[in-house]
């Protein structure tokens, strides 16, 4: 680890440290793996005959969508917190906030999967209409995107975390700004899907 | 945000705090406009208008962009440029083509 360059450091052209800058242009991509969605979203649906997005549209949970929009809020401010709780040295608030922002992304992950099957007990699947096609789409790799961030907190959140910060602080804190930005991306894409596929 | 001091860090989290709130409300302000009866066009606005609003305050604060180095600003700016490329340009395309109709 000590090999690489600028992991902790800042560099001085960028004035920034390379963790940070990586994670940065991955979002960059992400945001044009979303966008390109985004895009076919809006094609299909100027192309779908009158009236057919807003009658498929109309067979989403509203309430269940809104109560996943708070967990993803509430969430990011745990996440957030738990890296101040880091820059303020204390490791036991850290678990917590982390703890409680991993339980929402399960609790998230629960909800979806409750409308997933909600969905295919109505014989409504992908292949139902164009709707539904973009929806599964759109939301399906979202939640991979819930699930890989997932994975990565409870790897922080275990006792490799305990040895990170007692081997170096400022690594572990700088590993929880990373996933952090993340996590807050993840959020991000949900506030921009949220209204476009459930309430329009 | 690498090297901030206690004082700094204390002040955040209230500013994390009622950032989180703000979001909070705007979700239920998104929800309850929906349920309003407005034409499409109209609602399609304030969604996105709601949506946009709630971006920017993740990234603004959570995301530390309101104070963070000119590097990743530019970063960012290019890819908000290529992103508004790749929904644009097919939609000229769209444009272009109705008139052959």
């Amino acid at each position: 680890m000590s090999n690489i360059p600028y992991i902790l450091e800042e560099r001085p052209d960028t004035g920034l440290n390379n963790s940070k800058l990586g994670i940065w242009i991955f979002l960059a991509s992400e945001v044009m793996l979303f966008g390109g969605l985004f895009s076919a979203y809006i094609f299909l649906r100027l192309a779908a005959p009158e009236g057919d997005f807003e009658y498929w549209g109309s067979k989403l949970n509203i309430p269940m969508a809104t109560f996943n929009t708070l967990i993803l809020i509430t969430s990011s401010v745990t996440m957030v917190m738990s890296w101040a709780s880091l820059k303020l040295q204390q490791f036991d608030k850290y678990k917590m906030y982390l703890g409680i922002t991993i339980l929402c992304g399960l609790a998230f992950l629960f909800v979806k999967y409750f409308e997933y099957t909600s969905k295919f007990e109505h014989h409504i699947y992908p292949s139902s209409s164009t709707f539904m096609g973009i929806y599964f789409t759109l939301t399906g790799l979202h939640v991979l995107h819930i699930i890989g961030g997932v994975l990565v907190l409870i790897f922080f959140w275990s006792s490799q975390a305990n040895k990170m910060w007692e081997d170096n602080e400022a690594l572990l804190a700088n590993r929880i700004e990373v996933v952090g930005l993340y996590w807050h991306f993840v959020d991000l894409v949900w506030i921009f899907l949220f209204p476009i596929l459930y309430l329009l | 945000m690498s090297n901030e001091s206690k004082e700094n860090i204390e002040h955040h989290i209230k500013v994390y705090i009622n950032v989180f709130i703000a979001l909070a409300i705007l979700t239920i302000v998104t929800v309850a406009v929906s349920y309003l009866d407005v034409s499409f066009i109209e609602a399609f606005f304030i969604a996105i208008t709601v949506a946009t609003i709630k971006g920017s305050l993740v990234l603004a604060y959570f995301m530390h962009l309101i104070s963070e180095r000119q590097a990743i600003i530019w970063v960012l700016v290019f890819t908000f440029i290529a992103f508004l490329i790749l929904i644009f340009l097919p939609l000229i395309s769209v444009t272009d083509s109705t008139g052959i109709y």
